[in-house]
């Protein structure tokens, strides 16, 4: 295979786990998309996670191109809010102690669709027994989260080229790609007949850079379990 | 599957959704989960087999949710908890 041709290729299994080639744009793209998620669902945690997040997404953006900005202004109103809750948990604070024990301090399902999609009730029609998990459980998921972005940031490089990935590298890989699709999916309104809403889509439709990135992102995840299983 | 990832350190011999117990574990149907993806989160997640794991999938896909696991409260959130981390749709119920 070419470099080229490797880079439309997705991933192929190695003998520790799984291999790809980047062009730096494919690079720039995934990068900015998996640092939104962090910022997304790390806003609530502390700053470690929101400043390492901020640098990945930053990178990625500026030299995303025109697919890099359109996504950029998808999920502008989540990293907003992470930015103001960083600002805001003071160490010693009741909030910091309440991170520090894992408890989380919303019992409700996010206002953002998005968040809501990540992070989704535990029981369909018990609101009550919901908040109780989620006050147990959500700042763990939300810290999985960020770790597994974050082992995409650390083993794709803003320039692209080879990735290889361990076994365990490339399950954070593929939940993050995965927590990525979702998003956009939210964003796009994606339903069970999604090829029909494709076809409705313009080419001139700022929604039209997602959908290429959202299908290409599926065929990314695709060959990753394929080259796992 | 040779590796399990390190989070899911547990028994990989599980009750059987068939037998009766009280709590179960339902995973929803969604647009968006590639049907490889989800074969692979029921494998890794729970250590099932291929065969078992495509059926539960398929199920989830034509039917629009399957019960994945059951058995005590604590254990069926655990699962929740692990397969929200995948992305996947997943609820608790008391299954009456």
């Amino acid at each position: 295979m070419t470099e080229g041709e490797e880079q439309l290729a997705g991933f192929r299994s190695t003998f520790s786990g799984a291999t790809a080639r980047f062009a730096a744009p494919q690079a720039a793209i995934i990068r900015s998309l998996v640092g939104q998620i962090a910022e997304l669902v790390g806003g609530d945690e502390g700053t470690g996670a929101g400043t390492g997040a901020g640098t990945g997404a930053g990178t990625g953006t500026g030299t995303g191109a025109g697919t890099g900005t359109g996504a950029g202004a998808g999920t502008g109103t989540g990293v907003g809010t992470g930015t103001g809750a960083d600002a805001a948990l003071q160490p010693g604070s009741p909030d910091d102690l309440v991170a520090r024990l894992g408890l989380s301090r919303s019992t409700e399902l996010p206002d953002d669709p998005v968040l809501a999609r990540l992070l989704p009730d535990a029981y369909r029609d018990d609101p009550a027994a919901s908040g109780e998990f989620r006050k147990y459980t959500e700042q763990d998921l939300r810290s999985g989260k960020v770790a597994a972005a974050m082992t995409v940031l650390e083993t794709l490089p803003p320039s692209g080229g080879r990735v290889r990935l361990s076994e365990s590298q490339a399950q954070a890989w593929l939940r993050a790609l995965n927590d990525v699709r979702l998003a956009l999916s939210v964003r796009l309104g994606v339903t069970d007949d999604f090829d029909a809403q494709v076809e409705e889509i313009d080419a001139d439709d700022p929604r039209s850079a997602y959908v290429w990135v959202y299908q290409w992102l599926a065929f990314l995840q695709d060959s990753l379990v394929e080259a796992l299983s | 599957m040779s590796v399990a990832p390190a989070e899911v350190q547990r028994p990989q011999v599980r009750q059987d959704p068939a037998v009766d117990t009280p709590w179960i574990t339902i995973v929803w149907n969604d647009p968006v989960n590639l049907m490889t993806y989800v074969t692979y989160v029921f494998q890794t997640v729970f250590g099932y087999a291929k065969p078992k794991a495509e059926k539960l999938m398929l199920d989830v896909h034509h039917k629009g949710k399957a019960v994945v696991s059951s058995g005590a409260r604590e254990a069926m959130e655990h699962d929740v908890e692990v397969l929200h981390g995948y992305g996947l749709w997943a609820t608790v119920s008391h299954d009456s």
